[in-house]
């Protein structure tokens, strides 16, 4: 029988009965929610019964304004002989962000996860070597998380009135000291 | 759609098969030869550099276009590229750096013996480039004292031969005693660098 | 930079020896790009390795949230830099999949052109340099010769050499001229016989063989469980190719060929990238072809007609209103982008680069990420060359395409 994603769907239920939710297709590729114990059950069932043998993809994403639920690990993978893709997700709290590793079963997963939390605090049980990757080892914070910025915060050289940030936009009225600036008689 | 201006389309004739340096000024004589020190040191340090390819991103696929032999750059003298800084003297910068790789610069830069030279490449090396981000250092004259900054996003490769051809000049023209003076001592302690 | 720490103790009286680690990296001759490798070496034999990245993170995906679709493209050209027109067709047909364009034939087949000349670039640095870490340096500067008149013919296109930027959403930002076709043309005419001469100085090379036979394999099992695409992938026995298995940018229409290897060794992967440097040429020759049938209307066309992302014509923004407001809306960024997740994926120099953008309605992405095939499959770098030589090692890291920048976005 052809794998569609109607039969996914239908074994999965099967399976899982309706602890995976929000079963949408956007744009053509089948995308369901796990709850975050069930994640490697999930890979483990799609992977021998179904066959999707093939991560293609682990990330994260940042939700900070779904209350509980604000991090989110996204998997992609791919069943390369049937031809068929699908993406699931699982949420985790912010406070506690634990997630099982899914090394156990694909070795592709070891740095995307160490990428996730290198960007996010995304914390892997299991995990042989949970460090960061990308970014420097004495770094404190998480980068990619939306209420960090962009830009260098030790920055003194940017005129960041040019920018349109910080800085007073008074164009010559004031002072360095914020004190307002008075001409001098004789130069008026 | 014809292009409306075309430039170099006639070949221009060689002038001589061999292009030479030019000698120094000096004073000439019946089998002497008098000039400066500086100049003849200059002159024989400036044909003959030896660059060392610092090349972390695109910029250095631009580098590795110049040494290929449309826009050759062992012309200048730099035929042998060092890949060990005890052994160079020129640290071509190019491409971004970022905030973990600042102390590799700055180790390789330590490494090297003077007299030496850092020409940074293309606009990340200049200034951080395109990337203004928390993990992108703003430009490599944070941690070392550059001499000539190369600007593009990548420079073509006529723009870090003109960078080599400034260098040429700088090399040329530095007076001797310039490694020992007071103020590039304080360049380099201002760099943390003793 | 090689700063060799020596853990040999010989204390009293034994011959007990320990294994030295020396540092490969960060920063390598033949300009590999920076990424670290610590191994431990018995001798010259390598007993383990345990690779660093990250020294040219330049937070690409934070840079994305902040940028409205079209000022991402310069950020994709700058992934995999020796091949970036196929990132930036490859961001571009990303976002018509989130906006639901639907490009015209004559679009894709210069496309195509486009994306296979970029491969052949790629591909060229990739065996060239493998040539140059095994000590054959004229292969390198014989074939950047026609890398330079690749490098002519974006510049026709785009006018820029390296980071192209080229195309735009839903089209190109402007015809193909003459002089473009002319240089493609040359090319197609001298190409051919470089690469012949080039694959003669290595493929029955018997110093070549002895290097780079045996070293460095991987087996088509664990490439799969290491998330391994691309040439790596296709040496070691599987044919996947994004181009064929869901295929976009009317691959469909074109008859090509995947060369596929046996052991996944170096060997295998320079001549994948040789065999699929001559698909690319006949994939070039097809669409050049197909664009010349083009008759009529169709034959002129280069863009889809979509004013909300693609900038109009000059003349109509002086003259019509819609048009003039299009424009403003455009270049001010205001355009907001419909909200969904698209995940797409394209065939890149190195395998399956994909883009995963979430779009929740603003007027930038709420989050991208790029599916970069380096940096996945960088990990089995250990298990290639347990066992190995340090010499076969650089080979081998030469032989798998490590672009740095792709590496690390």
């Amino acid at each position: 029988m052809a794998l569609t994603y109607d039969l996914i769907r239908q074994r999965l239920t099967e399976r899982f009965g309706d602890r995976l939710t929000n079963f949408e297709e956007p744009y053509g590729m089948l995308s369901f929610e796990a709850p975050k114990e069930l994640n490697i059950e999930v890979m483990r069932f799609l992977y021998d019964e179904l066959g999707f043998r093939f991560l293609t993809d682990l990330t994260a994403v940042h939700y900070p304004a779904y209350a509980g639920r604000e991090l989110a690990v996204v998997y992609h993978l791919h069943n390369l002989v049937e031809n068929v893709r699908l993406r699931f997700k699982v949420f985790t709290p912010v406070a506690q962000p634990d997630v099982n590793t899914a090394t156990v079963l694909f070795e592709s997963a070891n740095w995307q996860e160490r990428e996730a939390y290198d960007f996010f605090g995304v914390n892997f049980v299991g995990h042989p070597n949970l460090k960061r990757i990308m970014n420097v080892d004495e770094m404190d914070y998480f980068p990619m998380r939306k209420e960090y910025p962009l830009e260098d915060q030790t920055r003194i050289d940017k005129d960041d009135e040019m920018f349109g940030r910080g800085g007073s936009f008074d164009f010559g009225n004031r002072n360095e000291d914020g004190s307002p600036r008075t001409i001098p008689a004789n130069e008026k | 759609m014809a292009r409306p201006v075309s430039f170099n389309i006639k070949e221009k004739p060689l002038e001589k098969d061999i292009s030479i340096a030019s000698m120094p000024d000096g004073h000439q004589g019946e089998g002497f030869f008098a000039t400066k020190l500086s100049d003849v040191v200059g002159l024989a340090r400036r044909n003959s550099i030896w660059p060392l390819p610092f090349a972390t991103s695109c910029c250095g696929i631009e580098f590795m276009a110049t040494m290929a032999s449309h826009y050759d750059l062992s012309r200048f003298g730099s035929e042998r590229l060092g890949f060990s800084p005890r052994q160079c003297d020129l640290l071509m910068v190019m491409g971004t750096i970022a905030k973990k790789m600042a102390p590799v610069v700055k180790q390789v830069y330590l490494q090297m013996a003077e007299p030496r030279w850092v020409m940074a490449v293309g606009a990340c090396a200049c200034s951080g480039g395109i990337f203004d981000s928390y993990s992108v250092l703003q430009g490599i004259d944070q941690v070392v004292p550059v001499d000539v900054y190369v600007p593009g996003c990548p420079p073509r490769p006529e723009a870090i031969i003109d960078g080599i051809m400034r260098i040429q000049d700088l090399v040329g023209k530095e007076s001797i005693r310039r490694r020992n003076s007071e103020h590039y001592k304080n360049l380099l302690n201002s760099y943390g660098i003793q | 930079m090689s700063a060799t720490e020596k853990h040999i103790h010989l204390p009293e009286g034994s011959i007990e020896k320990q294994t030295t680690k020396i540092n490969l990296g960060p920063t390598h001759p033949a300009t590999h790009g920076v990424f670290q490798n610590i191994l431990e070496l018995d001798g010259e034999t390598i007993v383990s390795a345990e690779q660093t990245v990250g020294y040219i993170h330049r937070a690409f995906e934070k840079i994305a949230e902040r940028r409205p679709l079209y000022q991402i493209t310069p950020l994709t050209d700058r992934l995999n830099y020796c091949s970036a027109p196929i990132n930036n067709m490859g961001w571009h047909m990303t976002c018509e999949k989130l906006l639901g364009i639907q490009t015209p034939k004559r679009v894709d087949y210069l496309r195509v052109i486009i994306m296979e000349l970029a491969r052949i670039a790629d591909h060229l640095i990739c065996n060239s340099v493998i040539g140059v870490d095994t000590g054959a340096f004229t292969g390198f500067l014989y074939v950047m010769q026609y890398r330079e008149l690749i490098y002519e013919i974006w510049e026709e296109v785009c006018g820029s050499r390296l980071t192209t930027n080229i195309g735009r959403i839903g089209g190109f930002e402007r015809d193909f001229n003459n002089i473009a076709f002319t240089k493609l043309e040359r090319f197609l005419k001298e190409y051919p016989e470089v690469l012949k001469e080039f694959e003669n100085l290595f493929v029955r090379n018997r110093i070549f063989m002895d290097r780079t036979i045996g070293t460095g394999p991987i087996s088509a099992e664990r490439a799969l469980n290491y998330g391994f695409t691309g040439p790596n992938l296709r040496a070691a026995g599987v044919d996947y190719d994004v181009r064929v298995h869901t295929p976009y940018c009317s691959y469909q229409d074109f008859d090509f060929e995947i060369p596929v290897g046996k052991t996944g060794d170096t060997y295998d992967r320079f001549l994948v990238r040789n065999g699929e440097m001559w698909q690319s040429l006949r994939i070039i020759e097809q669409a050049y072809k197909k664009i010349q049938d083009m008759k009529g209307e169709e034959a002129t066309v280069y863009h889809a007609d979509v004013p909300e992302y693609y900038l109009p014509d000059k003349k109509d923004v002086y003259t019509k209103m819609e048009a003039l407001i299009y424009h403003f809306k455009i270049v001010m960024g205001e355009i907001d982008i419909p909200p969904g997740e698209v995940y797409h994926c394209v065939e890149g120099g190195n395998g399956e680069l994909g883009f995963y953008l979430i779009s929740d309605g603003g007027r930038s992405p709420y989050r991208l990420h790029f599916r970069r095939p380096c940096f996945i499959y960088y990990q089995a770098y250990e298990e290639m060359i347990r066992g190995g030589m340090l010499s076969d090692a650089i080979i081998v890291m030469s032989s798998l395409n490590l672009i740095a920048g792709e590496m690390d976005a």
